[in-house]
């Protein structure tokens, strides 16, 4: 991701415009949301790895990606479906006045929403993955998000790696001088006053920041520039995706 | 670099009397008179905290005097630093600060170099040529799409000259440009200033480098400890003005020593020296000395 070394890649998606590549995948994003259908899902994750592996992206990196945290959360947050969900179930256990067991549909409504949310996140992943976070910042535009917003983030984008570099500069410098084994207290307060002291600097930088700002002209007015020129292939590949996104609408409703 | 712009250029800048008091309590500038005219390059020499920073900051207008008057691009600084105003003179005035970091707030070098132009209103095509131009004159086109975290200290530099470059300015402020440099990154920096400076444009550059003052300058103003102006004129007589550069801290003396011979001489703050002595033998070497 700091690197944005897939981004550079000479890739299908890597190509198309970032402006277009997030109505693309807000559109199948919406239609995957949308679809109960275990059969939708699952062509649509096919297709996202054949993207994927159009962007020359690596296989297990970005299947990695998408799997590594959806067991965790969405696993959690289904789970009381499976054991509490409607009959027919395998088995039944009796816990007084609670009848747990195997749910069949539960186990059906849960794959199918672990299923989702794979799809969901790999669009995700994929978009990040292939477009530098400048373009999809600026390409928020297309989706009517306010220019105040996309700068803020913009921002803070910028200056979250600064901050990181001091940060570490600061670890390294307490490591250098630690002669003895601190204590988990003196730990604990060591991070509130680096905090403190990381907040102090960020707010003086914030302020000479905009003092940078103002001496370039600034009055509050937020103007962004933008080199991104549509072609015929930039729009093929958004009918593409709508195509898709109508499709799996349509085919949700015949086939789960 | 040592000839002086003709006296009947314009004043881009006149100060008088002025001080700057930051929190009501720690006095930065302390009854600064100067005048700065067009087409001059105009090297700000003194030791850390003499407030040059601030002096630069008050030149481009975004500080104002505590007290005294200034004046900027022939008006009362407080009215062209007004509303609307402001855009025609940062349009005139560009500040390169100190810490690049701080200029190179944007995503992407373009988006930096850009955000001038974009400020003024310009038309596309317009930001485009202004971005072009700036990126090409610093030679750094091949960095447009780059993040600012990647870059080096020295392209960032230039980065941040670049940005100000865009907006076509008759003025340029530098504040400490070759601070925390290499030597060779130093030389191409202090080439391109001088180019800058070449190209008939007012520079103003706040340095305690003393060997790049020559390259850069053909005036020299020195801001001493107590805050004001303590000498003014051509770089060849401030700088062989030893007793006034000891006194406003840009050199010093201190004891050193050379394989058996130990002694004591002028230094200044950065860079190195060759300087020769007579050794025991009778032999005169030279040496070369990294300085403290």
């Amino acid at each position: 991701m700091f690197t944005e070394e897939h981004a550079r890649r000479r890739g299908w998606l890597q190509a198309v415009d970032p402006r277009i590549k997030v109505l693309m995948f807000a559109a199948v994003i919406i239609a995957a949301s949308a679809s109960s259908s275990f059969g939708v899902l699952a062509g649509l994750y096919l297709l996202l790895l054949a993207a994927a592996w159009k962007s020359q992206l690596p296989f297990e990196l970005f299947v990695r990606r998408t799997w590594v945290g959806i067991p965790f959360f969405a696993g959690i947050v289904v789970l009381p479906s499976i054991f509490f969900g409607l009959p027919p179930r395998l088995f039944d256990v009796s816990l007084g006045p609670l009848q747990l067991g195997l749910s069949l549909p539960g186990l059906y409504g849960a794959t199918v929403f672990v299923m989702r949310v794979a799809v969901c996140v790999s669009l995700a992943v994929l978009l990040v993955l292939t477009t530098r976070w400048s373009d999809l910042l600026k390409s928020l535009r297309a989706l009517r998000a306010p220019q105040v917003f996309i700068l803020i983030l913009s921002m803070t984008y910028r200056y979250v790696f600064l901050f990181l570099h001091t940060m570490n500069g600061m670890f390294e410098a307490r490591k250098s001088r630690v002669v003895a084994r601190p204590g988990g207290r003196e730990d604990r307060r060591w991070i509130a006053r680096s905090m403190g002291a990381l907040l102090n600097r960020s707010f003086k930088m914030s302020g000479d920041v905009y003092a940078a700002m103002l001496a370039r002209g600034f009055t509050g007015e937020v103007r962004t520039y933008s080199t991104y020129r549509l072609g015929m292939a930039d729009w093929l590949a958004l009918a593409g995706a709508f195509a898709v996104a109508v499709g799996a609408a349509l085919v949700s409703r015949w086939i789960r | 670099m040592d000839t002086v712009a003709p006296p009947a250029a314009e004043a881009v800048f006149k100060l008088a009397g002025v001080r700057y008091v930051y929190n009501g309590r720690q006095v930065a500038l302390d009854g600064i008179d100067l005048e700065i005219r067009a087409g001059e390059q105009v090297a700000l020499l003194g030791a850390n905290g003499t407030g040059k920073s601030t002096l630069l900051k008050m030149l481009d207008g975004i500080i104002g005097p505590s007290e005294g008057s200034m004046q900027a691009l022939g008006a009362d600084v407080r009215l062209v630093t007004a509303g609307d105003e402001a855009f025609r003179f940062h349009r005139e005035v560009g500040l390169v600060f100190q810490d690049p970091d701080v200029q190179l707030f944007s995503p992407t070098v373009l988006d930096d170099v850009a955000f001038g132009p974009l400020q003024l209103g310009l038309s596309p095509e317009e930001v485009k040529r202004c971005c072009d131009e700036a990126l090409d004159q610093m030679g750094i086109a091949h960095l447009a799409d780059r993040a600012p975290f990647e870059l080096s200290g020295g392209e960032k530099k230039r980065v941040a000259i670049a940005s100000v470059l865009s907006l076509g300015p008759r003025v340029i402020l530098l504040d400490e440009p070759t601070a925390s440099l290499d030597p060779r990154t130093k030389w191409v920096l202090v080439n391109l200033i001088r180019m800058l400076g070449q190209s008939g444009r007012t520079i103003v550059t706040a340095t305690h480098e003393l060997d790049i003052v020559p390259v850069i300058a053909d005036r020299v103003v020195v801001i001493g400890e107590n805050r004001r102006v303590v000498a003014d004129g051509r770089p060849s007589e401030v700088l062989a003005n030893r007793e006034l550069l000891i006194e406003a801290n840009l050199i010093h003396e201190h004891l050193h020593q050379h394989g058996g011979l130990a002694h004591t001489h002028e230094h200044e703050h950065d860079g190195t020296h060759a300087h020769a002595h007579a050794a025991a033998s009778g032999e005169v070497r030279t040496f070369r000395d990294p300085g403290p």
